[in-house]
């Protein structure tokens, strides 16, 4: 592990402008939300557009019935012909009927349903009211207005976060859905270091969620969820602040942090972390082969984007040229920025056409992007990795390290491969 | 309001888009919220694009809201117009910018743009993607065409093609031959590949061939009336529907039909003897209007095939698809609810789908081979290779894809015979997919009760049958199943025996 610098990039001015934002919506959250709580259905309240989203999001089509869907609002509801309350309620207990598994109903506000002001959360009361106990009801909103990408999932756990049970019990939360695979590792290594009553929100069934109050602590394992810290502070919880687990760094950082509060020892601590830390730096390295030395050049896409510059630069190898998030917290960034070393620019939102212009002038080795913008950028001979897959895949923790550090790594892996084809490339029509 | 899931067609300015992208020199100016720019990853991905849609969106926020949106959007329009130097704009609003009314049509006429503007009216709320692909290039035409000399030498446009069309790129190649084949040259393609300047020279050409009506029929309507150009009817996919299309080509310009049909094989594959076994299959076919009559004929008349069932997604086309389903016998399915579709599919329990991606994983559930006929997309429907629907090789590439997923000919009667043979059980599949197509969910080991029937009336399986029934490959198990079951609660049998079964084998034999 490098030495910890003084301030880093805390103090650094961030860049913002304001212009053509190439970034996903709140509701694309569903996606993996969905899967984590596996008794949970998400009904969007928007347009046609809001579906046709999640479905092009979900990039290949789920075979069973998707535990989400989406109202769409058609011309009658918006000239006030149909009372919306009554067709919401129509289409709830329609759905519920025919899907008799489903324990919890969320309520997504859209785009169209904010700015007619439809109001989700007396109808989340009414349905919850009808159908208790069976099935709660809540409401968050993953409008494109007011949320960007994964801010749909702080919404949605900010949402549940009134209705956790409370409690005196001392206990700890992990907040963040994580892969249940990923989760029982974190969850294994907090046993190992004797630390008791761990749960997490979202768990993975409505009957397992996390009981709150004064004697519980959390930590987050992932960096968008400011409005969640604040619900569950309100709840009188403690807030454990730490880097997060991207990486052997971040992984030990976010463990120690967490240790200190339960007393851990550091022999016990380095008894559990040992072994570990010592494969994920392993795989690190593999990777780091392929980075170290390398530049890259992050265009805002998840709030990941500042912890994994930081994986990047003190793990890998490799240098940030600029390192752009849709959005900056600065408390929640405080101990990554801090970590993060002087140099990269840190832009907060975006104008795509400027920082087109600076990216195509940077040339960084590589570029991490959406979607949108990859097979572009490709085309104009810059290497890229599609970001959204950093969200998908599970990459947090030690034995998810190397995996994380691969993701990078692959694209110029393979750029390499094809060297031969280069001269001839030419992306086709 | 109304529950969707999963949907085959997105909003309208997606459709506008599809028309922007298919083009160059025409930039879209979309008022749009934040989020709405996913739509961008349709174009790069799916169809694997190298350069961005040219859409430039305004990605309102809530804090704009109280403030001006309206400043905002020409903001937009005169960044993009400065940066991209289109040779025309067209604007207009996704659903929620709909709803804030702040008429770009208008807003941008206001700005002073020394080029064409062009006014999108594409309503959110009741109309949806094909809609907006026919909309945005009637609109581009009506603004642009103008009537003009016409070419000396015979020519046509070739209208209809966009960007995320199933095939459109190859057919273009494909249509361009056979027109070739007769003399006749094109004038401009659109919306695939052309410019403004290009939509200006449409009126050159003598006629205008719609290769999809579902993108270009109103913009061929409009052609015909201000520029006096004819348009096909026929469209070319498959050997008879290629044939009636050049015939009708004849007859519009007076050229004889000349056809070079030499790397034509559709007609000897499907003739030769390793295709006895496609004689009658059960299809199922949905998609769109335009692609469901061409594969039902196709189905019919060139492969053999009895057709068990047809829709389409798009109700603009539901009145001649139900035409059509009428004049088969049949009732068909328009819905864009593929649960619908679903049902529809369960309960015939074709041999075969024709379908879209959405019907590939209904059959997939249902375990039912099918192969894809239509738009909506999936990056496996652009292939690198050549892969037209139209023409002569759209005729053969259309056997071959029909075919694959089926289990093949010589190997289907070898199931047969070696029907309890270890390497013929069911799961294993056809030899050539890796072991796929078996059924999600198998059926219960052993029986321990009377199997009650898949349909509605009171008919169950006695436990020899259903026994029996499991012996039959498992790809012809489910109508066998069905017909049995007709069988038995035609005659009023409340139980099915072995023999039941052997009875209705007897009865449904097709000769």
């Amino acid at each position: 592990m490098k030495d910890l610098p003084e301030i880093g990039c805390s103090n650094t001015p961030v860049l913002k402008q304001r212009g053509q934002r190439e970034v996903f919506c709140g509701l694309t959250g569903i996606i993996w939300l969905h899967r984590k709580m596996q008794d949970a259905f998400f009904l969007v309240v928007g347009s046609r557009t809001c579906a046709h989203l999640l479905q092009s999001a979900a990039g290949v089509m789920i075979f069973a019935q998707p535990r989400f869907g989406t109202a769409i609002l058609e011309e009658k509801d918006l000239a006030g012909l149909a009372d919306s309350q009554t067709e919401i309620d129509r289409e709830v207990a329609r759905l519920l009927a025919r899907r008799p598994d489903i324990k919890q109903l969320f309520l997504v506000g859209s785009c169209p349903s904010e700015v007619i002001k439809l109001d989700l959360a007396k109808a989340a009361q009414r349905l919850s009211a009808q159908f208790a106990p069976h099935v709660r009801v809540l409401n968050y909103s993953g409008s494109g207005i007011e949320t960007t990408f994964t801010q749909g999932e702080d919404g949605c756990l900010a949402a549940m976060v009134p209705v956790l049970p409370a409690t005196q019990d001392a206990g700890l939360v992990l907040v963040g859905a994580l892969p249940d695979v990923v989760e029982d590792q974190a969850l294994a290594l907090l046993a190992d270091m004797g630390i008791e009553n761990v749960t997490c929100l979202p768990a993975r069934r409505a009957g397992e969620m996390p009981a709150v109050g004064p004697n519980t602590c959390f930590a987050l394992v992932q960096p968008f969820l400011g409005d969640t810290l604040d619900a569950l502070q309100k709840r009188g919880a403690r807030h454990i602040p730490a880097p997060f687990p991207f990486g052997a760094e971040g992984t030990t950082l976010w463990l120690r942090a967490v240790a200190d509060v339960y007393g851990v020892s550091d022999e016990v601590f380095a008894r559990v972390t040992a072994a570990p830390r010592a494969r994920a730096e392993k795989a690190i390295a593999a990777a780091t082969e392929t980075l170290g030395g390398k530049s890259v050049f992050f265009f805002p896409d998840s709030q990941l984007e500042i912890p994994l510059a930081r994986f990047l630069t003190r793990e890998c190898g490799m240098t940030a040229i600029e390192v752009g998030t849709p959005y900056l917290h600065r408390d929640l960034m405080a101990s990554e920025l801090a970590l993060l070393a002087q140099g990269p620019v840190i832009s907060e939102g975006q104008d795509v056409d400027l920082q087109l212009d600076r990216a195509r002038a940077a040339r960084a080795d590589l570029t991490v992007c959406g979607l949108g913008l990859a097979n572009p950028l490709e085309a104009e001979g810059l290497a890229t990795k599609w970001a959204i897959e950093l969200v998908f895949t599970p990459v947090h923790f030690y034995e998810q390290a190397g995996d994380l550090a691969g993701l990078f790594a692959r694209p110029l892996r393979r750029r390499a491969l094809l060297a031969p084809l280069a001269p001839v490339v030419e992306a086709a029509e | 309001m109304k529950l969707s899931l999963w949907t085959y067609e997105g909003p309208p300015h997606v459709g506008a888009m599809r028309v922007a992208t298919a083009m160059k020199g025409l930039h879209y100016v979309l008022h749009a919220p934040q989020g709405d720019t996913y739509a961008d990853l349709l174009f790069t991905m799916i169809e694997r694009r190298d350069h961005r849609p040219p859409v430039s969106y305004t990605t309102f926020q809530a804090r704009d809201l109280g403030a001006d949106t309206a400043t905002l959007f020409k903001t937009t329009a005169q960044d993009a117009v400065a940066r991209f130097a289109p040779q025309a704009i067209i604007v207009g609003a996704s659903c929620t910018a709909e709803l804030i009314q702040d008429d770009p049509g208008g807003l941008a006429a206001t700005l002073g743009l020394n080029i064409p503007v062009i006014p999108l009216d594409l309503p959110s709320y009741q109309r949806k993607e094909g809609f907006g692909t026919d909309e945005t290039f009637l609109q581009i035409v009506r603004h642009l065409a103008k009537p003009c000399a016409r070419s000396e030498a015979i020519t046509a446009n070739l209208i209809g093609p966009t960007a995320l069309g199933f095939r459109h790129r190859d057919d273009i190649t494909e249509v361009t031959r056979l027109l070739a084949d007769m003399g006749i040259g094109v004038n401009v393609v659109a919306p695939m590949g052309a410019t403004p300047s290009d939509i200006t020279r449409m009126g050159a050409a003598h006629f205008n061939v719609l290769m999809y009506p579902e993108h270009a029929e109103s913009a061929a309507r409009w052609m015909q009336q201000n520029l006096g150009q004819p348009y096909t009817k026929c469209v070319p996919i498959g050997v008879g529907a290629t044939r009636d299309f050049l015939a009708e080509v004849a007859g519009i310009t007076g050229l004889p039909v000349r056809a070079d049909t030499s790397r034509l094989r559709l007609p000897w594959w499907t003739r030769s003897v390793d295709s006895t076994y496609l004689t009658g299959k059960r299809v199922f076919v949905f998609g769109d209007g335009t692609h469901v009559a061409a594969a039902v004929r196709i189905a019919r008349e060139e492969m053999g095939f009895t057709v068990a069932g047809i829709g389409c997604y798009n109700r603009e086309m539901a009145r001649p698809i139900r035409a059509l389903a009428q004049s088969l016998g049949l009732e068909a399915v328009i819905s864009d609810d593929y649960l619908d579709v679903e049902e529809a599919i369960a309960a015939l329990q074709p041999e075969l789908i024709l379908g879209t991606q959405m019907e590939r994983h209904i059959g997939k559930r249902l375990g039912i081979p099918c192969a894809v006929i239509s738009a909506p997309v999936h990056v496996q429907d652009f292939p690198a290779r050549y892969a037209p629907q139209m023409g002569w090789e759209g005729a053969n590439v259309i056997f071959d894809t029909w075919v694959h997923p089926l289990v093949m000919g010589l190997e289907d009667h070898l199931l047969h015979m070696f029907r309890d043979d270890f390497e013929f059980h069911d799961a294993a599949g056809a030899s050539h997919h890796g072991g796929q197509h078996s059924e999600r969910a198998p059926e219960p080991e052993t029986l321990v009760q009377a199997m009650p029937a898949g349909n509605d009336s009171n008919v169950i399986w006695l436990a020899p049958a259903e026994k029996e029934l499991k012996k039959i490959p498992f790809f012809v198990r489910g109508k066998a199943r069905r017909n049995t079951e007709s069988y038995a609660a035609e005659r009023g049998i409340a139980a099915i025996s072995v023999e039941t079964l052997y009875e209705a084998k007897a009865h449904y034999a097709r000769g």
